[in-house]
């Protein structure tokens, strides 16, 4: 047992290390000719429509990156590995490699800024509820005595923690294992509310088999800035990937594209999320930097 | 990296992770990290220990109906049961229980889910423990039947009197197996929202970015656990030994 601990910690110790050293993502992309490229199969901002086609307002603002990282290394034609990532993996992967980039869900904050680089904020989120309409429930104070599910492994679980100690309201939480599951167990009854990133939230709604039991109600509880992510030290990759998203906002393709996905009917049910940009995500467009939650949040 | 081995992340406020706890423990009302592990730690424990006497005690009934004399429906009842409970994947009945069942039965819809995976986990390991009774009581020669019968006993007096005292002392370390197993399977529980080690360990990982020390922690708690039910069993084993019968510190059979 102490030599197996012993192996472990080693085994740690050097992978720790190997990482610690200066990567160059974009030399390993271009003498590699491929991408991989870290995708979401159930987040608002980039899912999946089976058959392996990932889609989304994130993830096609990724290939349209992907596309200026073309250029940037000078390759011919760069081929992208979607490589698909849940909240609990999402770290892990970036760090040891196995991901190049990915752009989901993933909130900037600074504890994930200890591990992994941010590029410039592409999105702003607002955490809400969402609750069945005969719920009776219209915000945060309504869920005293309530079942309320999050995702784990999402930051949506502290911010329900430090509502539910700020507010003095005494919810019962539950988790769900992913959002598939969380949305599953508010249909079924189990939960009352679902606490989470309003795409995430309005996406599941637009997804269900009755869109019209449901609607998102009530205060902002936390707003999150959401960018692509990447390894740390990689100071090549994040003025590229940057660049390229600065690109897209100025040609307004970035707008246009978020116009595509929030206000148009969308695959796979062909609903209409109508989910027009917030402010916050309008003056991250305004002014693109790569604040952490923290920093949105203290003001 | 080697500054990143912060063992204080488990002193840290759940809410507030720069707030350190001199013991460890939150105060006043305050969750540390630590607290919560052992919450989880209470969870695994609960689900585990729960599902344990479901299965040992409908993994002997079962056990005993598969060996009956002149009763082939218990029989084939028996049979049936280990198999529909072996041959599908525990964590496809967890889903079968808390999703399928309470669609198809309203009533179920009432159970908490620490009920549904108690009752997921318990019958599922109750399929293998069943199968280990069946084959203990096989294992005895005959003849310890039929001396029970020549005394004049009822089938049930012989199983208790005779056939089930040696039959479950044979059967013990494949019991063991089965009772660290099922602390082992419990972390299935977190595909239904039970708040259990695997959860924490996903949770923590993510809120505090040291998924490494958290997995440790939670690695070394299924390890007590699993290792104290082993003590548990070693000792019982000792204690019920019958001199002669099954051979003393040599392993094996008798």
């Amino acid at each position: 047992m102490k030599k197996q601990l012993i192996a472990l910690s080693v085994l740690a110790l050097v992978s720790g290390v190997a990482s610690a050293q200066a990567v160059d993502t974009l030399a390993k992309i271009k003498s590699s000719g491929t991408v991989n490229l870290g995708v979401r199969d159930s987040s608002g901002l980039g899912f999946t429509l089976g058959n392996g086609k990932y889609v989304g307002f994130h993830t096609e603002m990724a290939e349209r990156i992907v596309d200026d990282l073309k250029k940037d290394v000078g390759a011919s034609s760069l081929k992208i590995n979607y490589v698909p990532i849940t909240s609990q993996n999402r770290v892990p992967l970036v760090q040891n490699g196995t991901v190049d980039f990915e752009c989901g869900s993933t909130t900037n904050n600074r504890a994930r800024g200890k591990d992994v680089a941010f590029a410039v904020t592409t999105y702003v989120e607002e955490v809400r509820i969402a609750t069945k309409k005969s719920s009776g429930i219209n915000g945060i104070k309504d869920l005293n005595g309530k079942t309320v599910v999050t995702t784990t492994g999402t930051t949506s679980v502290q911010t329900l923690r430090k509502n539910e100690r700020a507010n003095g309201i005494d919810f019962k939480d539950v988790q769900g294992k992913d959002h598939a599951d969380s949305f599953l167990l508010l249909e079924s009854g189990r939960a009352d509310a679902f606490v989470m990133d309003g795409s995430i939230l309005a996406a599941n709604i637009a997804k269900a088999k009755n869109a019209g039991d449901f609607h998102i109600v009530g205060e902002t509880l936390s707003v999150e800035p959401i960018a692509c992510m990447f390894r740390k030290d990689d100071p090549k990759l994040k003025t590229a990937i940057d660049n390229s998203i600065k690109r897209q906002i100025k040609d307004g393709s970035l707008a246009k594209l978020y116009d595509k996905w929030f206000m148009q009917p969308i695959p796979p049910a062909n609903v209409n999320l109508h989910m027009p940009a917030s402010e916050s995500t309008k003056a991250a467009w305004a002014n693109p930097n790569d604040k952490p939650m923290e920093d949105y949040n203290t003001k | 990296m080697l500054d990143n081995w912060d063992w204080q992340l488990f002193c840290r406020d759940t809410l507030d992770e720069s707030v350190v706890f001199s013991s460890c423990f939150g105060q006043d009302g305050e969750v540390s990290y630590l607290d919560w592990l052992f919450t989880a730690w209470g969870w695994t424990v609960s689900v585990a220990l729960s599902a344990l006497v479901i299965a040992l005690l409908v993994g002997s009934i079962i056990g005993v109906l598969r060996t009956l004399p002149d009763n082939k429906g218990l029989v084939r009842f028996g049979n049936a049961w280990v198999e529909l409970f072996r041959n599908i994947p525990l964590l496809v009945q967890i889903f079968l229980w808390y999703h399928v069942l309470p669609a198809l039965i309203p009533a179920f819809k009432q159970f908490p889910p620490f009920i549904l995976v108690v009752l997921a986990l318990g019958l599922f390991t109750s399929a293998r423990i069943a199968e280990q009774v069946r084959a203990g009581i096989q294992a005895l020669p005959k003849g310890q039947r039929y001396a029970g019968m020549a005394l004049g006993f009822t089938t049930p007096q012989y199983y208790r009197y005779v056939i089930l005292p040696m039959a479950y002392r044979i059967i013990i370390p494949p019991l063991t197996s089965e009772s660290m197993n099922i602390f082992k399977n419990s972390a299935v529980a977190f595909a239904v929202s039970i708040p259990e080690l695997t959860q924490y360990a996903m949770q923590v990982g993510e809120e505090t970015a040291k998924p490494i020390q958290v997995y440790l922690a939670v690695t070394v708690l299924y390890v007590m656990s699993a290792l104290v039910i082993n003590r548990i069993m070693a000792t019982i084993e000792k204690r019920t030994r019958v001199p002669g019968f099954v051979a003393a510190g040599v392993g094996g059979g008798h």
